[in-house]
């Protein structure tokens, strides 16, 4: 379908997709078995002036938002999500900096960041804080010019590889949710290391590992926002970041139907084509009325979301639970196209329905958005 | 350091066919590529753009279409394009093209390096680059996998042979053809892309060139092709059998007489 992109979009689109189909298509399936950091790719993306799409110009940015940084991220999952992820979640740490940062902080950081020179990574979750946000452990406490973090992050993807970090840390235990702030680590503060790299089911290729603090100690200017305003800061970066999320199973989703509607044009099976059977066109058929509609679906709320900055809630959360389900289904359904073939992992299928699961999971559980999307719900009917 | 780089628009090597009435690549229907080993010039010159500093501008001699590919070298990096376009120009050989673009260069005047692919992948000759060095009176160098260093006056750069490579400085102004081992040429970046599309392409014709018509085109060249075909496979085929102690013998029976 065509979504009448404007010319520099359809660049955007353009370049991406070289880049998916000349260098992360062909090493997608190394990456998975290896598990290595997609280092190259990510420096070609850097050196397409990829890094920048959602970052203003003044920062050294192309000044696009969500949309432009969707309609990326389409493209990179169609080829691998993994390594998606890994790009996606340098935007996901620039996020806090650029929504509450100071401008001292933007002008600082946000120019590496676009440039991709440096990487950044979000720090929210730990072993005993998951969608109840509220269980974080981690503290930092202000010492002369220096806050001092104590505590350990868990599931952090770009850990180790990242140089720049926002992370959150309790502040005032005794003002609950007003109690939490939102800090810049960088990867050479003292006493900040990292804990061994995870193994994960999908998305092998991008790093996920323990950001450790042991009186790490950092300027007292890092602090993004105000004090007391990182749950806020946290919440607003996630409502800007999901449909990133969402549309990596759009592209994920389409990556599967492609590889899908190849094989059952080519497997014979009693004399035909596969393809030639109702019972393989239905499901093929429920494959792209899936991905199309989450495809309408999050290109619509990244629109929304770059225009209604104070009302991104409900629209990031409705886009990333449908086309994440939208994914995990459609990949299984591709594996099941190419049945015992698919399950072999000679062909990419299978490893895209390993992928597919995290998407519903990561940046928020897929139960945690119908909670958002119920309670925006419940303050909407309230109001009328 | 001023760079020039020749480019060639070609069919895409992966559907060429021959028209077998007019002894000529078809080219109906058949996409336009930019020559891939000039892609890997251009990537080379970029690069070295990028480490010393200075300009590229790509040229090419050809159809209008072949604008596009110039905005394509653009959007890889190149900050100037030139596109040497007549009517007059068609039919040309080697001979002429050398001296097409040996005219059009004069004009452009100013530089320090002009790099070109080993070939084209369409012709195959391998004689532009060193033709147009000599139509230019300037040090020619085949092959180039590396360019080492330069300064203002020299350049050290590799030369693939068969059996190893030579390592050469050469004065400048000099003229590179280059092999695909040299590097990895990039994806265009989307910067790139952007300025590509608005850039005034430089458009010459013979008369801008100020080129003599007779040394022009089909009129100005010197070979003629009397026939293209394709050759037929032949060779006769034997399949041994038994067990791979039989074949062996049976394979030194056959081959011992030709020893």
């Amino acid at each position: 379908m065509d979504y009448f992109l404007s010319e520099e979009q359809q660049m955007i689109v353009d370049v991406a997709r070289q880049i998916t189909d000349e260098m992360i298509v062909p090493q997608r399936a190394e990456l998975d078995e290896t598990e290595d950091y997609p280092r190259d790719i990510l420096t070609a993306i850097a050196k397409a002036d990829l890094y920048g799409l959602y970052i203003p110009e003044e920062y050294g940015g192309l000044g696009g938002g969500c949309f432009e940084i969707v309609l990326a991220l389409e493209q990179f999952a169609r080829g691998c999500t993994g390594v998606a992820t890994a790009f996606a979640a340098s935007a996901l740490g620039a996020y806090p900096i650029l929504i509450s940062g100071s401008e001292e902080l933007k002008q600082k950081y946000m120019p590496l960041i676009a440039s991709g020179e440096k990487l950044a990574a979000f720090a929210l979750t730990e072993a005993n804080a998951g969608s109840d946000a509220s269980g974080i452990q981690t503290t930092a406490v202000l010492d002369g010019d220096e806050w001092v973090l104590n505590g350990t992050k868990q599931w952090i993807t770009n850990a180790g590889e990242a140089q720049i970090y926002t992370v959150i840390a309790i502040t005032d235990k005794s003002k609950g949710p007003r109690g939490a702030t939102m800090f810049v680590v960088e990867d050479t503060d003292p006493g900040f290391s990292y804990g061994v790299k995870e193994k994960k089911l999908g998305i092998r290729c991008s790093s996920t590992r323990e950001l450790i603090f042991k009186d790490c100690r950092i300027p007292k200017d890092r602090v993004i926002g105000r004090i007391g305003m990182g749950f806020i800061t946290v919440m607003k970066t996630l409502d800007q970041s999901r449909p990133g999320i969402a549309i990596l199973g759009v592209g994920l989703g389409q990556g599967a139907l492609d590889e899908a509607v190849v094989y059952a044009k080519q497997r014979v099976q009693f004399g035909k084509p596969i393809i030639s059977f109702q019972a393989v066109q239905h499901i093929l058929a429920d494959m792209a009325i899936q991905i199309e509609a989450g495809r309408a679906l999050v290109y619509s709320a990244a629109k929304h979301i770059d225009a209604h900055k104070n009302d991104m809630s409900k629209a990031s959360s409705i886009c990333k639970v449908f086309a994440t389900d939208m994914a995990m289904k459609v990949t299984t359904d591709a594996v099941q196209v190419l049945a015992g073939y698919g399950y072999m992992r000679e062909y990419p299928v299978e490893k895209m329905m390993r992928d597919a699961k995290i998407l519903q999971i990561y940046e928020g559980t897929n139960q945690i958005q119908r909670n958002v999307i119920g309670q925006e719900l419940n303050k909407e009917y309230t109001r009328s | 350091m001023k760079i020039i780089v020749c480019v060639k628009q070609v069919p895409d090597a992966k559907d060429v066919r021959l028209d077998p009435k007019t002894n000529t690549l078809s080219r109906e229907g058949v996409q336009a590529i930019m020559n891939p080993y000039d892609r890997h010039a251009l990537e080379e010159a970029v690069r070295l753009k990028e480490q010393y500093g200075g300009t590229v501008t790509v040229v090419s001699m050809g159809p209008p279409q072949a604008e596009e590919m110039l905005r394509e070298a653009v959007s890889c990096g190149a900050d100037e394009a030139v596109l040497v376009s007549d009517r007059a120009f068609a039919g040309a050989d080697t001979w002429a093209t050398t001296y097409t673009l040996s005219q059009a260069i004069k004009k452009i005047d100013d530089f320090d390096l002009i790099l070109c692919g080993k070939q084209a992948i369409d012709g195959d000759t391998a004689q532009v680059g060193p033709g147009l060095a000599e139509r230019l009176d300037i040090p020619f160098v085949a092959y180039v996998r590396k360019i080492n260093d330069c300064t203002a006056n020299t350049i050290r750069a590799e030369r693939l042979m068969d059996d190893g490579y030579d390592l050469l400085e050469v004065p400048l102004p000099a003229l590179f053809t280059v092999v695909k081992e040299i590097n990895e040429p990039r994806i265009p970046s989307l910067k790139g892309k952007m300025k590509a599309k608005k850039i005034d392409i430089t458009k010459m014709t013979a008369a801008d060139i100020e080129a003599d018509p007779e040394q022009l085109g089909l009129k100005g060249s010197t070979t003629q092709v009397v026939r293209v075909f394709s050759p037929e496979l032949k060779g006769d085929r034997a399949m041994l059998t038994g067990t791979p102690d039989e074949q062996v013998a049976q394979l030194y029976e056959k081959l011992s007489p030709l020893l």
